[in-house]
């Protein structure tokens, strides 16, 4: 699914430099599901942007599909990340002006479906997560977990292949944690996704088949599967 | 999801939004009733115009008093000799005099100028008046002898109607007047008659000779109607109609009494002359040509075209049009510049504060003109919805203006000379002075004429502010333009904030 070679990623801030990233190399499987880890300033979302189309490398390829994303324009990176990838965020970052169900169909924007189709998609969505019943709470009448859920639902509401999750479960409980960790393991199994999950957590690492570790821009494997 | 996205964004910032939308309305409000109220303004000072100068009066031809004209000013006093009169019994004279001629400031000069304007490129209309003043003076002198006896001084009250009474020393007269204007019967497309609608009987007709037309007001003040008559130059002219203003109710036209031009002249011994040449242009763009060519062919006229004349509307009439001109332009402008500036910031900051969920929107495939678009969409209805409040505040605003009926009062300057309306206290004539002189000579013959037509040339007219399509458009569309510019300043913002924001961990 990705084939990394050779990422660095520098970010200038006036005179100062930081590196972020000093030449990570990293093949990723199809249908893998990769636990990152390391300490506070690492790399690890640095690296989560790299593999998103987020933002672009100093140097260096990754190849998604054999395609790479550094050489690719802003349209085909905006359309990548529409069809391609989906996203979980620390904070949720759900749109609290909209409805569970509306901020699902949001991800579906970019498909331009009719708007049946698109209701009934998200409705799915919410279903498979467990909160068929919530679809019109505006966010913040949702638990952090229960909001985590919606945002699981749009990032997979539009069938992508890869899942990134940068600290999916940092802002949650540990018996909330529990549940979304299981929830992820269980879509993973079913929808053969690949998923990298970024974790400081430990006992969320641990349950997954493949460990990384990225400390000071540069990467170490801690197991394969 | 676009509206459903904008709608809920704009109810979550109810207050922005209201500010905003108030912000612009107000300035929009301001810009209809600026506007409105300006237009009003020219459309009473063109009301004034035609009342005074006809309609369709692109030029007019005129020669100012003491110029190296032909016509002579004439004497401008009435002269009793010591035997005019009727002598009574007890040595009391009565004396009537009646004397037509041009009005004070207006010199008459030679018809031919008609021909030469009329020959011009560009000229589709040329019409000449002969504006004159009729003044009949009337009373009964004392005994002369008695007079040099030493009386106090006499004095003259003048009302504002322009007709005076007076006694000098036991002596009591009256003057009347009213302003004639001898007109071509003939050419009935331009000059002052063409705001002129006949009230009664009819206007004048090619071949009529010594008779005249009304004003309607003045042949109501007068206690005058068709079929009676009315001395003018000493003679008496039957009166066959009379005419009232087409441009409103009760608003008199240029001139009490209407003549025809030849009988004028006549009775004005004035062959030949006239005082007034008014010029219709075919188009507007050679309004200033043919303003030129007339005043390099008659190089000692004074050649005024409407604007020229625009300019010279004075009276509350000319101040509401500075005020509106000048102070309510930069007023709406600054609210103008204000409310948008008020929208900016506050689309701005809203930007600002959504970083993180419009880079999550970028993050999950929302393309950057996706973003714009929801951005900028925002602020362009909430344009709109201080546009459409904007409107509704502003015509309420022109609707109370016009429903308050507010009158202005406006006079052509050509045409008002002494423009005073009250008693005339320069009027004062020492009787004992004049008296010894022996013919009872009286000096106000002069004074008497700057009260010439102060009454008929200064015209009401109700301010009606008119709320155009145009204003509407403009006032909508500037609300839009307000939207668009705080849409496009924040839409611009959101362009280049970057989707990796969606991962900023800080809330
Ligand atoms: N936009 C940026 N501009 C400048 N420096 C940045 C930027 N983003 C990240 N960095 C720096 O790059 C380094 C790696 O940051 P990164 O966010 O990848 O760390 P992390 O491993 O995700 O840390 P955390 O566990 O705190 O989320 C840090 O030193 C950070 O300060
Ligand atoms: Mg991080």
């Amino acid at each position: 699914m990705y084939q990394i070679d050779d990422l660095t990623k520098t970010y200038r801030q006036g005179k100062r430099v930081v590196r972020a990233l000093r030449g990570v190399s990293l093949t990723i499987g199809d249908g893998e599901l990769v636990a990152v880890q390391g300490p506070t300033g690492g790399g690890k979302s640095t690296l989560l942007q790299m593999l998103g189309g987020l933002d672009r490398p100093t140097s260096g390829t990754v190849k998604l599909d054999g395609t790479d994303l550094a050489g690719m324009s802003d349209a085909q990176l905006t359309a990548a990340r529409a069809e391609t990838i989906g996203f979980v965020f620390q904070n949720f970052n759900l749109i609290p002006t909209l409805t569970a169900l509306e901020n699902v169909e949001t991800a579906l924007v970019p498909a331009r479906l009719a708007r049946q189709s698109r209701t009934a998609r998200a409705l799915a969505a919410l279903d498979s997560v467990g909160l068929g019943d919530r679809g019109d709470h505006l966010p913040g009448e949702l638990s952090g977990g229960q909001q985590q859920r919606v945002a699981i639902a749009r990032a997979l509401v539009k069938n992508p292949k890869v899942l990134l999750a940068d600290e999916p479960t940092g802002n949650l409980d540990e018996e909330t944690r529990d549940e979304i960790v299981d929830l992820i393991e269980g879509l993973w199994k079913e929808q053969g996704l690949t998923i990298v999950l970024v974790t400081h957590d430990s006992v969320v690492a641990r349950r997954t088949p493949r460990r990384l570790r990225i400390a000071k821009g540069a990467m170490k494997e801690l197991s394969a599967a | 999801m676009f509206f459903t996205y904008l709608r809920r964004e704009l109810r979550n910032r109810r207050k922005q939004t209201i500010v905003v939308a108030i912000g612009l309305s107000v300035a929009i409000a301001l810009v209809i009733v600026v506007s409105s109220v300006s237009t009003g303004v020219k459309n009473a000072q063109s009301e004034v115009l035609e009342s005074v100068y006809g309609v369709g009066t692109d030029i007019t031809v005129t020669q100012p008093a003491g110029g190296p004209g032909e016509g002579a000013a004439p004497a401008r006093r009435f002269d009793f000799g010591e035997e005019d009169g009727e002598a009574s019994e007890d040595g009391t004279r009565s004396l009537a005099q009646d004397r037509l001629s041009t009005a004070m400031g207006s010199t008459s000069f030679d018809a031919a100028a008609l021909e030469t304007v009329s020959g011009l490129d560009h000229v589709s209309g040329v019409a000449a008046t002969l504006d004159l003043q009729n003044m009949s003076f009337s009373g009964e002198m004392p005994d002369m002898e008695a007079l040099q006896e030493g009386d106090g001084p006499a004095t003259l009250q003048m009302g504002p109607d322009g007709a005076g009474e007076g006694s000098a020393g036991g002596s009591s007269f009256e003057i009347e007047q009213f302003t004639v204007t001898g007109v071509d019967p003939d050419a009935a497309a331009v000059g002052p008659l063409t705001t002129a609608e006949v009230a009664d009987g009819r206007t004048l007709a090619a071949d009529d000779e010594n008779v005249a037309v009304l004003d309607a007001t003045y042949a109501e003040q007068q206690g005058l109607a068709v079929g009676d008559t009315i001395t003018a130059g000493g003679k008496d002219l039957e009166i066959v109609g009379t005419v009232a203003s087409s441009t409103g109710d009760g608003v008199a036209t240029a001139s009490d009494a209407y003549l025809p031009l030849a009988t004028a002249q006549t009775l004005a011994d004035l062959a030949d002359q006239v005082t007034d040449v008014y010029v219709q242009v075919d188009s507007a763009e050679n309004v200033d040509a043919v303003a030129a060519a007339v005043e390099d062919e008659l190089p000692d006229a004074s050649v005024s075209t409407q604007s020229d004349l625009a300019e010279g509307v004075t009276g509350s009439l000319s101040t509401a049009s500075n005020l509106i001109g000048t102070l309510g332009t930069w007023l709406s402008a600054i609210v103008l510049a204000a409310a948008f500036g008020l929208a900016i910031l506050f689309t701005v900051s809203g930007v600002n504060r959504r970083t993180r969920e419009l880079g999550t929107l970028k993050a999950i495939g929302w393309s950057k003109g996706r973003v714009v678009g929801q951005v900028a969409g925002e602020s362009v209805v909430q344009g709109l919805i201080g546009g459409a409040a904007g409107l509704a505040l502003g015509a309420l605003a022109v609707w109370a203006v016009n429903l308050s009926g507010i009158t202005l009062s406006g006079a052509s300057g050509g045409f008002t000379m002494g423009g005073g309306t009250g008693p005339m206290s320069a009027g004062a004539v020492q009787g004992g002075d004049t008296a010894p002189e022996g013919a009872g000579g009286s000096a106000f013959g002069e004074r008497a004429d700057t009260l010439a037509g102060a009454a008929g040339n200064a015209v009401d007219v109700v301010l009606q502010a008119p709320v155009s399509l145009w204003i509407v458009l403009a006032a909508v569309g500037l609300a839009v333009l307000g939207g668009l510019l705080a849409g496009v300043v924040g839409g611009q913002r959101a362009a280049r904030l970057r989707p990796a924001e969606a991962l900023r961990s800080l809330a």
